[in-house]
């Protein structure tokens, strides 16, 4: 039979996608809650995306343009993978460019460009509960954060002061929403934290494997944890990428021989390929360059 | 002392189903005072406890807290955010079994300091300085701040979970055999240390013990219970020096004498 392969518009079926817009619109409306949803079975094993897979399948419409990262990559086996399962599932066109896309579902990344309004951003989210770690019982946790009892978020920043002398959680760094639910923002590093500060596109979080979806509106106070006298910071970087010379961007260490060779260059690929083609060059590229 | 109790116990009943777990129990406790619940296993002491403590709630009868602003406040009527608000604030909860009250994988710093985190202090710097010195208070050496309570002895977790208690100022502190699974020298420097505290601090605690020399040290008043009942009460030393129902003349004679 030849219609077998075929697939409903996004691989999911329409009542599905109902149930999980039902869930992102409630997530929208109390910004930071962990909603419920009944996650499905993906074509992928949990751990890969199957959370932001079914936000991305839910909200995708024919005339949206898919970009997809994993750790700001645009060319990693995860982004190319869920990339072609919607092209094929769907047909949408898929972009590597920040700029042109509609929807961008990432991995532990959100882009170095600002994202304007009308994009939306949708999180791998493996582990939504900030608090698990601290409180592994989740009738315990629901409560906490219905009362807002989050004294224990603290207790994690001080013992990470404690043990190191200075804050050293350096990625799913805990973010209070809107003054009232404090979120996990998914295993980004921190360094992207204040980008998801009154952001001008909508971002939505999706959980697979815990069926859980959650959302920061946009232009919504998002504020790290700290200490008074250990405040937030973000990780800085001594130098520049190696490829395109780009400064305060998040980088990312590549070893290149066995004699203690390295480089860093931007996590971002879309990013680093534009600034190259803008005719900027970093070290090595410019090495390179002249060796030719 | 002034002249309005802190907690006011009404004819509180707890029932399991058709089995009995406390009856009819009504007391006062004032501002400063330490009392004794004693009695057997299985005599209804610790589901008291819990009942006052709103750990669980009564089948019948009234509990009023006298708090803070000046109000009594029927504690089955409160709020559940109102309720662990005042367990985490204005109460203290010292469990038998130190880690049922610690966190036992964070340091004991961050133990004591707990309390004041949650009560919104975001200063490390005085968080930590407060934690230190409550460490001293209850005789632990400052040098283990940072070591998580797994690495204590028996007698020093449970002196860790005091302190952790004692942060906030609470005004009433509950015991569940504080003294319990320790051995006999440790005991005596613990109850020298809360005796020591209650009295420095002004603390009001009821304390369930079945050990009657802990009584006789920590209290001012006990109850003695049986079968779900309290059977007799009055000040300590009335009770074991001259015990009027023969349960207590029992149980006072069947102390060993060494």
């Amino acid at each position: 039979m030849a219609d077998l392969a075929t697939y409903n518009f996004a691989y999911l079926d329409e009542q599905t996608k109902r149930m999980i817009r039902r869930a992102i619109l409630k997530a929208i409306s109390i910004p930071g809650y962990q909603v419920p949803f009944a996650s499905r079975e993906m074509p992928m094993p949990y751990g890969w995306g199957t959370g932001g897979v079914q936000v991305t399948a839910a909200i995708l419409g024919p005339n949206d343009v898919l970009k997809v990262i994993d750790q700001g990559a645009d060319d990693t086996t995860n982004a190319v993978s869920i990339r072609a399962f919607f092209q094929k599932v769907a047909n949408v066109a898929v972009t590597t460019k920040t700029r042109e896309a509609t929807i961008i579902q990432t991995r532990h990344r959100i882009p170095e460009e600002t994202l304007s309004a009308g994009q939306t951003l949708v999180y791998q989210v493996p582990i939504p509960e900030p608090l698990r770690f601290l409180e592994p019982r989740e009738t315990e946790t629901r409560k906490m954060h219905a009362l807002e009892e989050y004294g224990l978020m603290h207790v994690k920043l001080y013992e990470d002061i404690a043990r190191n002398g200075h804050i050293a959680t350096t990625y799913a760094y805990p973010v209070k929403v809107e003054g009232r639910y404090v979120m996990d923002p998914s295993p980004t590093p921190k360094f992207d934290n204040p980008k998801m500060h009154r952001s001008e596109a909508l971002q939505l979080f999706g959980a697979g494997r815990e069926k859980r979806i959650y959302a920061v509106p946009p232009y919504t106070d998002v504020v790290s944890l700290d200490f008074e006298d250990h405040p937030f910071e973000i990780q800085h970087f001594d130098k520049p990428c190696a490829l395109c010379g780009a400064e305060h961007v998040y980088l990312d260490e590549v070893v290149l021989d066995d004699k203690g060779g390295r480089m860093f260059v931007c996590s971002d690929t879309d990013h680093c390929e534009d600034r190259r083609e803008h005719g900027h060059a970093g070290e090595m590229l410019a090495r390179q360059e002249a060796a030719e | 002392m002034t002249d309005t109790p802190l907690l006011k116990v009404n004819d509180v009943s707890k029932f399991y189903g058709s089995r009995i777990g406390c009856r009819n129990v009504s007391f006062e406790l004032w501002p400063g005072e330490v009392l004794a619940i004693v009695g057997e296993s299985g005599s209804g002491k610790t589901t008291l406890l819990s009942c006052l403590s709103t750990r669980l709630m009564p089948s019948s009868g009234i509990v009023e807290y006298h708090m803070r602003d000046g109000q009594y406040r029927d504690l089955a009527r409160m709020g559940e955010a109102e309720r662990r608000f005042l367990m985490r604030t204005d109460w203290g909860f010292v469990h038998q079994n130190p880690a049922d009250g610690l966190r036992m994988t964070v340091s004991a710093g961050a133990n004591v300091g707990e309390r004041l985190m949650a009560v919104g202090d975001r200063h490390y710097g005085n968080i930590r300085a407060t934690a230190a010195d409550w460490l001293a208070r209850v005789e632990i050496d400052e040098d283990r701040i940072d070591d998580q309570p797994r690495a204590f002895s028996g007698g020093m977790r449970q002196r860790l979970q005091i302190a952790r208690n004692l942060v906030t100022s609470p005004r009433l502190v509950f015991m569940d055999e504080p003294t319990g699974g320790l051995d006999v020298s440790v005991q005596a420097r613990l109850l020298d240390l809360v005796r020591g505290l209650v009295h420095d601090l002004g603390l009001s605690a009821i304390i369930v013990t079945h050990d009657l020399a802990v009584a006789r040290l920590l209290s001012h008043r006990m109850m003695v219970m049986k079968d779900g009942l309290v059977i007799e009460q009055g000040l300590t030393d009335r009770v074991l020096d001259d015990p009027r129902e023969p349960y207590t003349q029992l149980l006072v004679s069947s102390i060993l004498q060494v």
